[in-house]
């Protein structure tokens, strides 16, 4: 266990170092630094510039320099974009946001998918069952804005329940944790489904239904159990995605998350930022599998961490 | 059977019967069998026909009499709703230089190609067009023309990173699973720490870099566009899933029986592998292939949805989408243009999720003759 923890660790630190020197290596191929474009520069500011973001060192030792500054004090450097900024203080403003963004479509995902999936498979080839999976299948295909879009277009626009964007309250909310969680509610639904109705034509099922449990609980108790493993192990891919869905979300709904961030980054050319955030969310998610992995070997007891 | 020693002839009789039988019976492909198997799916057939006459229409965009799907008109056709009357297309002159120059207006700079089935295109429907049956934008161009225009750049994405994506993770996988041992090890330990990197933000702070302007126009002297960056950067990203089904049916398949039984008639090295082995990966290809290219198309469309994607005059769905939502106001609801590119959309992705779906279970070796 704790072998397995340290190896880990070690391989999420490798894969952090990887995506650092790929980044600097990217960053460092615009020529002449990211202020080239700025037209009206003159020489003693663009001195001072580039004095700021230390980009007058030599390559190598902007290398040393960013790498030690990150592994000793989880320093991200300067924001170029953002005057006054740290990488870190973006981060640190973006992250409660989509925090709860994320977490609030995972809920949302994991109840109605939970939920969808049992129905359909305990009222197998009911009408039920035809309507959740069809409407699943319709969930994984359709992407997330055209849902925010259509969800806008009706609930926020024709029948103004929703306020429309913005950042605040927990109505504000609602509407873009359903958007950023219904494919992975619909994922959550086909995964429980296959796997309640794999584990209930298992023979142990029937011993429990010989032996006289009520149906709840032998569907509760020892069905359920082991039907939750596909959907367990669904949960890495499934924060990756939300992460990521997170991206178009925030814009669509004007939140001030991360995602919001990051993409501004981009389309501003803040390399710096965008550097750093993809650090961030490298480092985010490595964690969070290993979070699930370790969820997963204590949910099994079959599986060996090793 | 019979097992009476005394009537040899009955039990060459029941020889003789058999090998008759066996001959009657004609051998069914692989090929054949999951067709047949295919076409009494309706739900995969039907998307089938609907990819197909969407490709064709995509393909033959230049030909078909679509209004031209960059011109603005912002004094009278702005915001038209769907059903709105298609103006002709004024062409002064039907042949020459200043006829050359109107066709670039119109439809943009286009390759030989199309420019030969704009032409065709004039001489079959003259200069009537279509109604804008999907509304027009902001600037008063026809939603429906830059829907088609569109789908050549969405499907041509989907389809060309796909395979991209396809020669590197079967050449990639197939050699893990060949080589076996501490070098297969190592590859898919790679694989493994690729996996646990979001490519998707790694590729948007990649696609932000090239296009600075100065790489920007480095890489248009060397005849690079964003289209074949975005070729080359989504391929390289999706063939990690592909890489690791096909090493491990490589492995199965390196053991299996069948293998083993092909080589006690004397079957040759290569006759295995391409009449034994390719075979039953090419199914697992082509149902990733499927698979793939809607996730592939589903990332254009995101990229192009944030406008990182392609660049104007060139349009996909993903932009479309990412137009009409701007236009949206309390004011006035423009629904056409946020519905129709959804639907394009939608439509286009469940269309392949269904017809993936139809042929993993038509080429499911298990399901054989069934």
């Amino acid at each position: 266990m704790i072998l397995f923890l340290v190896k880990r660790l070690i391989w999420i630190g490798l894969t952090l170092w990887a995506v650092f020197t790929a980044s600097f290596l990217l960053m460092s191929s615009v020529p002449g630094g990211p202020f080239q474009s700025e037209r009206n520069m003159s020489p003693e500011v663009r001195l001072r510039w580039l004095e700021r973001y230390d980009l007058d060192a030599p390559l190598h030792e902007q290398y040393t320099n960013q790498l030690t500054g990150l592994v000793t004090r989880f320093d991200l450097g300067l924001s170029m974009s953002l005057q006054d900024f740290t990488v870190n203080d973006v981060i640190a403003q973006g992250f409660p946001v989509s925090a709860s963004l994320g977490i609030f479509a995972l809920v949302f995902a994991l109840a109605l998918g939970l939920a969808a999936g049992m129905v359909s498979a305990l009222w197998r080839q009911s009408i039920w069952d035809v309507a959740l999976m069809s409407l699943a299948t319709l969930g994984i295909a359709l992407p997330n804005f055209v849902l925010a879009s259509v969800l806008i277009l009706l609930l926020v626009f024709k029948l103004p329940i929703f306020p429309s964007a913005g950042w605040g309250s927990l109505e504000q909310l609602v509407l873009p944790a359903i958007c950023l969680g219904a494919p992975f509610a619909a994922y959550i639904a086909r995964l429980t489904r296959t796997g309640l109705l794999e584990i209930l034509s298992q023979d142990f099922i029937r011993t429990a239904r010989a032996k006289g449990l009520p149906a709840r609980r032998v569907v509760l108790r020892h069905a359920l159990r082991g039907a939750l493993l596909p959907v367990v192990s669904f949960l890495g891919p499934a924060i990756a995605g939300i992460l990521t869905g997170s991206l178009v979300v925030e814009r669509i709904f004007a939140l001030p998350g991360l995602g919001s961030h990051f993409i501004e980054a981009a389309t501003q050319r803040d390399y710096s930022l965008a550097m750093g955030m993809v650090l961030f969310y490298t480092a985010l998610l490595t964690t969070m599998n290993l979070l699930v992995d370790l969820a997963y070997a204590w949910l099994d007891p079959r599986v060996k961490l090793d | 059977m019979p097992h009476d020693p005394q009537q040899p002839d009955a039990k060459l009789d029941h020889y003789v019967r058999l090998l008759s039988e066996a001959e009657a019976i004609r051998g069914v492909s692989l090929g054949q069998d999951a067709w047949r198997r295919l076409r009494r799916n309706w739900v995969a057939m039907v998307s089938l026909v609907f990819l197909v006459l969407l490709g064709l229409s995509a393909l033959l965009a230049p030909l078909l009499p679509l209004q031209s799907p960059i011109r603005q008109d912002l004094a009278e056709r702005r915001f038209q709703p769907p059903g709105a009357d298609g103006p002709a297309l004024e062409l002064a002159e039907t042949s020459g230089g200043a006829f050359e120059e109107e066709i670039r207006a119109l439809f943009g700079e286009r390759t030989w190609i199309d420019r030969r089935l704009i032409r065709g295109r004039i001489a079959l429907f003259g200069q009537w067009t279509v109604p804008s049956l999907c509304g027009t934008d902001d600037l008063g161009r026809d939603l429906l023309a830059r829907l088609v225009w569109g789908a050549r750049v969405s499907l041509m994405v989907g389809l060309v990173a796909t395979l991209v994506s396809l020669v590197i993770g079967v050449s990639y996988g197939a050699t893990a699973g060949y080589l076996g041992g501490r070098a297969d090890n190592l590859m898919m330990r790679l694989v493994d720490v690729l996996y646990s990197i979001p490519f998707i933000f790694v590729v948007i702070f990649l696609i932000t870099i090239l296009d600075d302007p100065a790489i920007k126009t480095r890489l248009q002297s060397l005849g690079i566009n964003k289209i074949m960056i975005f070729y080359a950067v989504i391929g390289a990203i999706y063939w990690l899933t592909m890489a690791r089904v096909v090493r491990g049916q490589v492995i199965s398949l390196k053991q299996d029986q069948f293998i083993e039984a092909a080589r006690t008639i004397g079957a040759s090295r290569a006759g295995i592998i391409f009449r034994h082995l390719v075979p039953n990966l090419l199914s697992i290809a082509i149902v990733y292939l499927t698979l793939t290219i809607p996730s592939v198309m589903l990332f254009e469309a995101f990229l192009s949805f944030l406008g990182l994607g392609v660049d104007p005059p060139d349009v996909s769905w993903g932009i479309l989408a990412a137009d009409g939502l701007q236009v949206i106001t309390p004011v006035k609801v423009y629904w056409w243009l946020v519905v129709f590119p959804g639907l394009a959309l939608a439509l286009t992705l469940l269309a392949l999720n269904f017809l993936g779906d139809g042929l993993r279970d038509a080429l499911d070796p298990r399901m054989k003759n069934r």
